[in-house]
């Protein structure tokens, strides 16, 4: 396409799109750092700050939501990545029928997701002698998890050399070595964005979380739901701000390790 | 690899987890509060049929300006730079990490009396309540889900092949109609899934109402999460309605565009 300069008007309106993103993020940090907590400006304060590293129940969510989200991307990823192995190896009708299941949770809308999951668990629950908890939570999170994962692995397997595994096997290695010595590498890609991907859909997760946490867990979507429901504190827009900046600063390293694989893959000539 | 079996156990999750709950709302959706069969739950659901077409109002209408306001962004950000189209696609994104709640609890602070906007617009001798309608809900939304709309059109996009435009000008055509004869048809797919990822989810929300609009701004969304917890039969019917709607928009919308492109 030709790259010619863009008009001023197309600058201006993609700015308009930015401010319109960026807007309440920065009226939210801005406020962080107010000393009242009106929206009127008092001067500047680092009290919210303080008082959100105190605010024991923020931090006890901020924990679960980092447990659940390591532990359920990478469950999400081994069990995504050998199922989409799996059903590569069907053919027809059976490998659609299984994709589509698959799709379900990506494609259900997620409060139907979650009150099903709900109904599931405590019926089990009565069976099973179990409330909803942590543990209900995870493997909600793993449901949605893993079609990201499938779907982020297949187009790699479709896309590698078949002759590359025989290889592997010509030249003495068993299944498992000729997995973790040559598909794993050329899957890698795909784990990797699967994993990334699942990891932040967890971290922001609150319908599923919602329907299926029971009545003592939360993650930080739920917390700040209740904290929202009962008074508004001001330590939530320092909470927004902290937030904002991490991931800022996870965007830059993920840039950074996609620019060096970028650069890899040419190297190799892909 | 040539196994199968490394897929056996998602497949039985997925029979668990995914299957298994689907099919006990449908149970749950037949029974009335003894257990017995009984249409009940779907006489209780059909009294939430105009908040059901609301939500779909609002879901409507924000999918419109997403598209209104996305189309042309992806378009000026296929005639940039790479660099730029990078930091661009990276600005679109950022604020969609942002924690749901917090996104639009931020739009609270933003347009609430005595907020920001208010006070901007009170120095210009503008007076006016911007919180608790549907405007505010649609801006929520919009808010919310603009980058789904602007991500896949922009992909598709992007994947023009150069050559079909070269040779679009060759044979004499000028902007405009390099436009409307090429860019404009290859870049339907990407307009087709970007509206199937705004309209989804904006049709089945929670909270967003809750937060930025009036009492008669209540969403399908919201309307569950209120009743399942006492009446879980009625809950499971407007979920099962829900669920066939959507998937009748989906089967829709397959029809129009290419399935990867959704997928």
């Amino acid at each position: 396409m030709r790259k010619n300069k863009l008009s001023v008007v197309s600058k201006i309106y993609i700015g308009i799109i930015l401010f319109f993103l960026y807007a309440p993020i920065g009226v939210m940090i801005f406020a962080s750092f107010n000393k009242s907590n009106t929206t009127v400006w008092k001067g500047f304060s680092l009290k919210w700050y303080g008082e959100l590293f105190r605010d024991k129940a923020i931090m006890n969510a901020l924990g679960n939501t980092l447990i659940i989200a390591v532990l359920a991307s990478l469950l999400a990823t081994v069990l995504g990545t050998a199922a989409a192995i799996g059903i590569n190896n069907f053919r027809g009708k059976k490998r659609a029928v299984i994709q589509n299941v698959s799709n379900i949770p990506i494609i259900s809308p997620d409060i139907v997701m979650g009150v099903s999951l709900m109904l599931l668990f405590s019926f089990l629950g009565v069976i099973f002698h179990f409330e909803m908890g942590f543990g209900t939570v995870l493997v909600s999170h793993i449901c949605f998890c893993v079609p990201f994962v499938v779907l982020n692995v297949m187009p790699r397997l479709r896309r590698m050399d078949q002759s590359v595994y025989d290889a592997a096997l010509d030249l003495g290695c068993n299944q498992w070595q000729a997995f973790y010595k040559v598909v794993i590498h050329e899957l890698m890609p795909g784990i990797f964005s699967g994993l990334l991907m699942s990891f932040t859909y967890s971290l922001d997760d609150f319908v599923i979380t919602h329907f299926t946490q029971g009545a003592k867990f939360n993650n930080l979507s739920t917390e700040i739901y209740s904290m929202l429901r009962r008074k508004i504190p001001p330590t939530i827009n320092a909470l927004s701000a902290l937030l904002f900046l991490a991931i800022i600063i996870i965007m830059v390293m993920v840039n950074i390790y996609e620019r060096r694989a970028e650069k890899r893959e040419i190297k190799r000539g892909n | 690899m040539k196994s199968k079996k490394l897929s056996l156990p998602y497949i039985a999750w997925m029979l668990v987890f995914t299957m298994i709950p689907l099919v006990m709302i449908g149970i749950t959706a037949f029974k009335d509060r003894q257990g017995n069969f009984s249409l009940e739950p779907f006489a209780n659901a059909f009294g939430y049929s105009g908040v059901f077409f609301k939500s779909l109002w609002i879901a409507l209408l924000s999918t419109l300006i997403c598209l209104v306001l996305a189309y042309p962004l992806a378009y000026l950000l296929t005639r940039m730079k790479k660099s730029s189209q990078n930091l661009i696609q990276m600005l679109l994104m950022i604020p969609m990490w942002m924690n749901f709640l917090l996104r639009i609890y931020a739009w609270v602070i933003l347009l609430q009396k005595n907020g920001p906007l208010d006070t901007a617009l009170s120095l210009l001798g503008i007076h006016g309540t911007y919180i608790g309608n549907t405007g505010a809900v649609v801006v929520g939304m919009v808010y919310e889900y603009l980058p789904f709309m602007v991500l896949p059109i922009y992909t598709v996009m992007s994947k023009i092949d150069t050559g079909l435009i070269e040779a679009a000008q060759d044979l004499g055509s000028n902007g405009a109609q390099v436009f409307g004869r090429v860019i404009f048809p290859l870049s339907l797919p990407g307009v087709i899934s970007g509206i199937t990822m705004v309209f989804v989810p904006s049709a089945s929300t929670f909270l967003v109402s809750q937060y930025l609009g009036g009492t008669d701004d209540i969403m399908i969304g919201d309307v569950i999460d209120k009743i399942f917890w006492t009446d879980s039969n009625t809950g499971s019917a407007i979920s099962l309605v829900l669920m066939v709607f959507i998937f009748v928009f989906l089967v829709i919308m397959n029809l129009f565009g290419d399935e990867e492109a959704i997928a």
